[in-house]
């Protein structure tokens, strides 16, 4: 029987009869069935008004939809009231871990505070209601903040222009490593570059990107630091690379003490030189990786600037580029069509609007790469950045880089007794320890560990990568977490490992406390059961 | 405004821990020759002075007073529910599932959502999400190309522009021709794209990618479409609107092998352009080839049902430059919302705001028609969204825009062809007052 098939009637979780009925679970601890259990026939939330006459007298003279173009049976949609259908997702609600209820130091993600000043801007309705294809005379306050948000971001990263069209970070790379493609191109290179170097402590996107623009991704290893090995680098350049896509500070949570050699290095093959800055959050005021000499960076608006991740996104990806790059941007760009750059950003840093100042969308760029998503981008993100960008201001942002790496290299003098760290070195934002001794000494894994944190209401650390450092839990804590919590973290992770000599078994058996236990994920994949099977016509009406 | 809860005291006992003096000493692995230089970023608001500045931003917006804008982003009723629940920070601000036992509020909620596309569209599995309607369609045409290993692709002429804009910019990547098939846009032309243009496309043709309701509002021959994709061994990606499939046929009972959709119009506002969602579906049998992310039901040790992240080896975590799509973060909150939105109106309220649409469209139609002021550009049916001729209609467009009426969506900006006609959706918002304004300052700026 596949897990798919509807449990029997007076069992509808599936989680037991004590559990049964559409609001399962007892006292607060909830099991929820599928919102297609609570569907009756006839049952309403949200109702609609009936066609006027005068649409219905109107539509006689106009086709009617063929009926070889018509649906036979509506769609099996779920009948619900209102309240039902609330209680359905409040319920699924409390069965979250998030950043709001508790610690959640997930490597390389930067879940830090997400203000909720920025939710209530991007629910402004002159800015919720804007519609992207709205003559550009009704759009200034879209076309401005776009347009303040690039200047932003340009002079955060040191980078001549940015794009704010990709939806994420992996869109960004995407975006950025085309126009790499375009680049070598026009410059008649473009057959001859057909590989890109990317580190092995990268993130799967970026040789994942590497094959979607169809270039050859070649691994170059780290060194014995965790850096990127220069001798490495310097023997896989040469005329057939397109690009180096360098995470900085990488994944390992180090800043590249090389890096002007390694972009220097990486020029002078005459390839591009990529940052993935998605760990921008670190170097905020005291690395702008344009001015470093980076052609392309891709920032992770939902990290560093702290838009809410959703559960998987939306996120938004923009890329800042060196001049040489600039022409190959995505169309169209948001652009100062009248007006003096300098008066209209010191009245906005004023909070003031600059009278005659007209805001348009250029998409008259020959060499873009075109477009790369519809409109203009996660306008939405692009509020709650600028917002939080503004709120923090100049010295807001480095205090956010100065707090995050504090506390990670508080986590790592706090924790190196207890679990063992690969690269012991300074720290930027996060710090990636290995359970490999947890797992020689006592059969505990990274994964139990993971387990067992869940336990204590924490969010483990991001575990399994990189995939350089063996059973590795990479840890974040950014900056918005007090030193209590850090310390309740120490606490919790020390006696994560003094359980593992005493009581190994315990950890294995993780998590307890959680609504479900470890699910077998190998069963999922072996026997797909990716959506709801609904019971027959005949049970449903009788239901 | 600052976030962090740090007290300098806080900072002196973490920086004893580590044993330095000071915070400059945690950068110095900035090589100096590369330290950053000073910056123009302004100083810091309070939350009274942020709301301010937003509140300016969005006061220099002029939201039309009324408006027959659709062009692919549509303006519907948004019930409070959604908002209610996509504002609850327990889904708000979790990362991707990636920790099942704790995100089972989000991986059944994204369950539910793959449920319910596939129930809308007749196909047997949707993703998680994508970016938008565009890199969906995107990835469904490179997946076409990876399932019949060909690499080529047809796009109707009558697909969202911007979605052919973006599915060139994709094919590009991996060196995928992209050719259009034209639609009979030219006067007296039905509007829609020749299912007998197909069968010379060429033997090396992995997908067919047409749209229904296409841009231009009319109705398509998908079946037929259908049908001559696969006489050449092309599969056909449809490209749909999600509250459409409450009256027209779903993709899956047509022939399509793969869907994609923007998610927008199921309980998402404009806000200018984004965040919306991309919704894909295809048949079981390739699911293997999908992009971005699958959740999937399973079990724990003592049989309680849970859902997971699944089939994970598709993805590039776990298989890099061998992975079906670089995609890591999608939409996973919108796909929340259109969840909420189509559980609020269920099946009776998705059929009605269809019919509305339609019934308003046809009312838009019809009275500009009696008016004297429109024609319908193209013969066959349309489904909420109609093609008019209206001579002069970009000066036109751009005087009753002064006054804050937004009379559609103006074709000729990228289709020559069609100068002087307007692209006009009516909604089920849309009201008869509104239809009358319309006449009467499109009749004044004759
Ligand atoms: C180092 C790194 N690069 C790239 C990405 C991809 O970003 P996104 O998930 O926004 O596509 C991530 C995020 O997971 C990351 O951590």
């Amino acid at each position: 029987m596949s897990v798919a098939e509807p449990p029997g009637r007076s069992d509808p979780s599936g989680r037991g009869s004590a559990f049964s009925g559409a609001t399962g679970g007892s006292g607060l601890t909830i099991v929820e069935p599928l919102i297609f259990d609570a569907s009756r026939r006839e049952r309403r939330a949200v109702r609609f008004p009936k066609p006027s006459e005068a649409a219905r007298a109107a539509a006689a003279g106009q086709p009617e939809l063929p009926a070889s173009a018509r649906r036979r049976g509506a769609p099996r949609l779920p009948e619900v009231s209102e309240l039902e259908m609330l209680r359905h997702f409040n319920r699924l609600a409390h069965l979250n871990h998030a950043i709001d209820i508790g610690f959640y130091p997930l490597g390389s993600c930067t879940m830090k505070y997400n203000p909720k000043v920025n939710e209530w801007a991007a629910r402004l309705p002159g800015l919720a209601e804007s519609h992207p294809l709205d003559p550009a005379q009704l759009s200034q306050g879209s076309l401005e903040l776009m347009w303040l948000l690039a200047e932003l971001l340009k002079d955060i990263s040191g980078f001549d222009a940015v794009s704010l069209q990709p939806a994420a970070g992996a869109h960004g790379e995407l975006t950025g490593m085309l126009m790499t493609r375009a680049y070598h191109r026009d410059r008649g290179e473009g057959e001859q570059r057909t590989k890109v170097l990317v580190p092995d402590s990268a993130h799967g996107t970026n040789p994942a990107t590497a094959t979607m623009v169809g270039y050859e991704t070649v691994t170059i290893r780290s060194n014995e630091r965790g850096g990127i090995d220069l001798g490495a680098l310097r023997g896989a350049l040469g005329p057939d690379v397109a690009a180096l896509m360098i995470t900085n500070p990488s994944t390992l949570g180090i800043f590249e003490d090389q890096i002007d050699q390694v972009v220097a290095a990486v020029q002078e093959a005459g390839a591009i030189a990529y940052m993935d800055g998605a760990n921008l959050n670190a170097i905020l005021g005291r690395f702008r990786p344009g001015e470093a000499g980076f052609d392309v960076m891709h920032f992770n608006l939902h990290k560093t600037f702290s838009t809410p991740h959703g559960g998987g996104g939306p996120g938004a990806g923009p890329i800042g580029v060196s001049a040489r790059l600039e022409p190959y941007l995505p169309a169209p760009m948001p652009v100062l069509a009248e007006g003096d750059p300098a008066e209209v950003l010191a009245n906005a840093w004023a909070l003031r609007s600059t009278p005659g100042a007209r805001f348009e969308l250029d998409d008259d760029r020959p060499k873009s790469i075109g477009k790369v998503r519809s409109c203009y981008g996660n306008f939405g993100m692009f509020v709650r950045a600028y917002t939080y960008i503004r709120s923090n201001g100049s010295q807001g942002l480095r205090t956010i880089s100065e707090d995050a790496v504090l506390a990670a290299n508080y986590l790592r003098v706090r924790l190196h007794d207890a679990y063992d760290l690969p690269y012991d070195r300074l720290s930027k934002h996060e710090v990636v320890f290995s359970g490999r001794r947890q797992k020689r000494e006592h059969g505990v894994t990274t994964l139990d560990i993971a387990k067992a944190i869940l336990d204590h209401g924490i969010h483990p650390p991001t575990i399994y990568f990189p995939l350089i450092v063996e059973e590795a839990l990479m840890v974040e804590p950014t900056e918005t977490e007090s030193l209590e919590t850090l310390d309740r973290f120490v606490d919790v992770m020390h006696g994560i490992a003094e359980q593992a000599k005493t009581d190994p078994d315990a950890i294995r058996r993780a998590p307890t406390t959680t609504p479900v236990g470890r699910l077998d994920e190998a069963a999922a994949a072996r026997r797909p059961d990716l959506r709801h099977t609904f019971r027959d016509e005949t049970e449903a009406s009788m239901a | 405004m600052s976030y962090s809860p740090h007290t300098e005291a806080d900072r002196a006992r973490m920086l004893e821990a580590i044993g330095i003096s000071s915070v400059e000493d945690l950068f110095a692995d900035v090589p100096a020759a590369v330290r950053a230089s000073d910056w123009q970023v302004p100083p810091p608001l309070t939350e009274q002075e942020a709301r301010a500045e937003l509140a300016r931003l969005a006061g220099r917006n002029r939201i039309p007073e009324i408006t027959f804008l659709g062009a692919g982003v549509y303006r519907h009723l948004v019930p409070a529910v959604v908002g209610e629940i996509i504002g609850r920070p327990e889904f708000a601000t979790a990362y991707t599932p990636y920790q099942p036992e704790v995100s089972q509020g989000t991986l059944q909620s994204i369950y539910e959502f793959q449920s319910l596309i596939c129930e809308l569209t007749g196909m047997e599995v949707a993703t998680a999400s994508h970016y938008d309607g565009a890199t969906a369609t995107a990835e469904a045409a490179l997946m076409a190309c990876r399932l019949t290993r060909r690499g080529r692709v047809a796009v109707s002429a009558g697909v969202n522009p911007d979605y052919r804009r973006v599915l060139e910019t994709y094919c590009s990547g991996p060196g995928i021709e992209v050719v259009t098939v034209p639609v009979g846009l030219a006067e007296g032309g039905n509007g829609t794209t020749d299912p007998g243009s197909i069968a010379n496309l060429g033997d090396d043709l992995a997908c067919v990618v047409a749209a229904q309701p296409n841009f231009y509002g009319q109705l398509e021959p998908m079946a037929e479409l259908a049908d001559a994709a696969h006489r050449i061994g092309a599969q056909l990606v449809a490209v749909v609107e999600p509250i459409s499939l409450a009256l027209l046929e779903p993709p899956g009972a047509y022939g399509a092998d793969l869907v994609a959709a923007e998610g927008q119009p199921l309980g998402i506002p404009p806000s200018f352009g984004g965040p919306y969602v991309g919704l894909m579906a295809a048949r079981m049998g390739s699911v293997r080839q999908m992009p971005g992310r699958l959740v999937g039901a399973t079990r724990d040790a003592e049989g309680r049902k849970g859902y997971v992240l699944t089939l994970q080896a598709r993805e590039q975590h776990i298989r890099r430059e061998k992975a079906a799509s670089n995609i890591c973060t999608n939409q996973a909150l919108m796909a929340l919302a259109a969840t909420v939105y189509l559980a609020a109106v269920g099946p009776e309220g998705l059929r009605e705001v269809a019919e509305l649409s339609v019934a308003q469209t046809r009312h838009l139609a019809a009275a500009l028609e009696d008016a004297g002021l429109a024609e319908r550009r193209f013969g066959g049916s349309y489904f909420a969204e109609v093609t008019m001729r209206v001579p002069d209609a970009a000066r036109r467009h751009a005087a009753l825009a002064e006054q804050g009426i937004v009379a559609g969506y103006l074709p000729e900006q990228r289709e020559p062809e069609l100068r002087d006609t307007l692209l006009l959706a009516a909604t089920e918002l849309t009201t008869d007052d509104e239809i009358a304004r319309l006449v009467q300052a499109l009749g004044e700026s004759r």
